[in-house]
């Protein structure tokens, strides 16, 4: 365990351009989810049919959009 | 009586502009993590034999530019799962878990394949052996090369819904087999065509970046930059010549399960046996033509017979055209296929008998006596046995207008064109290349050639792009083929959240693209420099 830790202590601590990449992989990350997931992408079926719901929910909204 | 509901038409446009645009941007990191992943591993396994030190010099170098754009394609592809959930939610339940399943071993297997051996290719040059590193190398390709099966799996799924079983009481498509799922021969063909296409761009990459410093007389870079020419056109023209039959084969398929995307690919109104493969035509870019009356797209120049080998394997085969499709007509081997009306009214009725039975499944609940029970539970299975019987017309059943059931054929038609004629472009690029290399001529003097080398980049982009874009647009107006369209598949939600999100994704995915290029260029300008 301890040579694994110390593989990766290492590696991130001599890392130049990773570093880089990494603050800009955090940024993308953290924009992904916690700002769009969060706020811009519900769960629609969660949100409008609730849980155990959702069959009647998208049944209803396949057979309504052809209604009788 | 049928009366169609409509949502609104904005909402589906946004939701489907929204889509295009985060899986073309996602597309742009792909390929390049493909190709350049397979030519890395290559330069590390010749170190590997040699143990030149020269070759882990190389190896490193394009580690690191496969490093950068790694890094800036992680998780763009995460997105394209939020918009599932949010914009397209009765697909995402319609679809049930043989959309899952392959998603999830796919970010299962990217996690830990890709995580683990990255980690070692690029901390472990000094404290793992050389034989440990150059498999590290190969897996993390390998990890990401399976990541893509996975995700082909999916969307080969969408197009040739294969191995699954309608649930009328849960709403979703259950798997019957995950073999014919995960083996479906339109994913084996679409998975070909596709890896063997982002090889050739991470060919067309290592030849630009290379000619680059022989364009600027990179002393420091010129032994490198002349050897990774050279591995770079024979890995191009390999993959090139390997995605022309990939892609040929992937166009018989298509003929076969997807026919109404391979006629507005060819423009092909009406169709018929000795059908000829058109090299060009006049087809307004933006405008759809009217194939109801015209006999073929005007200025027309044709392969004879071209079609019918490529759609049938055979010289006289039939193939048929728009009108065909729509109106119905009988198969060499003497079935039908029925006018798109009839299976209108088939889905009419699919959808009506699904209706029914949940009613009458709602019904069942609340019965008071044994007697009633029984009455509806007779009904039940004939409405049961009505939606088996029409299931497979089922999406039919929420097109208005047969219009509706053809694709935007320009763009089709287009797109296929610029795909096809820059994949043969690419292929005597290198072939050119890799023969001036065998007549031992010296390309670092010829600055045309090395100035094409480096315009061809965003070629090989739009190259692979206009394949998606001909796999996409061409399946329209269907989510799932046949099964469930665009109109049925969008969640019920306003226009406006959607083209916001589009706009932020806009902003977001460009930021991302300006700054890989700008660290992608540094880092090339840097060279091998430490």
């Amino acid at each position: 365990m301890n040579r694994i830790f110390r593989f990766y202590y290492d590696g991130f601590r001599q890392m130049t351009l990773g570093r880089t990449l990494w603050l800009i992989i955090g940024v993308k990350l953290a924009i992904i989810f916690l700002v769009l997931k969060l706020f811009f992408f519900p769960n629609f079926l969660k949100e409008n049919a609730g849980r155990g719901n959702e069959a009647d929910y998208v049944a209803k909204e396949l057979t309504e959009r052809v209604q009788k | 009586m049928l009366h169609l509901l409509t949502i609104d038409p904005t909402a589906i446009d946004w939701a489907r502009a929204q889509f295009a645009l985060t899986a073309i941007y996602h597309w742009l990191f792909v390929p390049l993590t493909l190709g350049l992943g397979l030519i890395m591993s290559i330069m590390e396994t010749k170190y590997y034999r040699t143990g030149d030190a020269f070759w882990r010099q190389t190896a490193q170098f394009w580690q690191r530019l496969f490093g950068i754009n790694f890094a800036m394609g992680v998780a763009t592809g995460i997105i394209l799962e939020f918009e599932f959930g949010t914009n397209w939610s009765n697909y995402s339940w319609f679809v049930g878990d043989i959309f899952g399943a392959p998603l999830a071993i796919e970010g299962i297997v990217a996690f830990f394949m890709e995580s683990t051996f990255v980690a070692v290719m690029y901390f472990g040059w000094e404290k793992v052996s050389r034989g440990f590193h150059l498999a590290s190398t190969w897996l993390t390709w390998l990890g990401a090369t399976i990541s893509a099966w996975w995700i082909l799996v999916a969307n080969s799924w969408m197009q040739y819904p294969v191995g699954c079983e309608f649930n009328p009481d849960t709403m979703r498509n259950e798997m019957t087999s995950f073999l014919d799922v995960a083996l479906s021969p339109f994913a084996i063909d679409k998975f070909c065509h596709t890896v063997t296409s982002a090889w050739v761009i991470g060919g067309v990459f290592v030849v630009a970046v290379s000619a680059w410093y022989l364009l600027k007389k990179r002393e420091a870079e010129r032994v490198m930059a002349v050897k990774s020419l050279r591995i770079g056109a024979i890995v191009g023209l390999i993959a090139a010549v390997l995605a022309a039959i990939t892609g040929d084969e992937s166009a018989y398929k298509v003929a076969e399960v997807q026919p109404m995307k391979l006629a507005a690919m060819e423009a092909l109104y009406n169709g018929g046996e000795d059908q000829s493969l058109t090299a060009v035509a006049w087809v307004n870019p933006f405008q759809q033509p009217d194939y109801q009356n015209e006999a073929e797209a005007p200025l027309r120049i044709a392969i004879p017979n071209g079609l019918s080998i490529l759609a049938t394997r055979t010289l006289h085969g039939y193939v048929p055209g728009v009108n065909d499709l729509l109106k119905g007509y009988t198969r060499e081997d003497g079935t039908i296929e029925p006018p798109a009306q009839e299976k209108m009214n088939r889905g009419k009725l699919a959808i009506v008998a699904l209706s029914n039975y949940r009613e009458l499944c709602a019904q069942e609940k609340k019965a008071d006596s044994q007697e009633l029970k029984d009455q509806i539970a007779s009904s039940k299975l004939q409405q049961l046995a009505i939606l088996q019987e029409n299931f497979k017309y089922f999406g039919y059943g929420y097109i208005k207008d047969e219009a509706e059931l053809v694709p935007f054929i320009p763009i089709n038609f287009w797109a296929f064109r610029i795909m096809v004629g820059l994949g043969t472009l690419f292929v005597l690029f290198f072939a050119f290349i890799l023969f001036l290399d065998w007549k031992k001529k010296d390309i670092s003097s010829m600055k045309w050639l090395l100035l094409t080398s480096i315009i061809l980049v965003p070629l090989a982009y739009i190259c692979s792009e206009s394949g998606w874009l001909v796999a996409e647009f061409g399946r329209q107006p269907w989510t799932i083929q046949d099964m469930l369209p665009v109109g049925a598949s969008v969640s019920d939600i306003g226009s406006s959240a959607v083209a916001t999100t589009f706009w932020l994704f806009l902003a977001l995915f460009t930021a991302l693209l300006a700054v890989e290029i700008n660290i992608m260029l540094k880092q090339i300008k840097r060279g091998l420099e430490k």
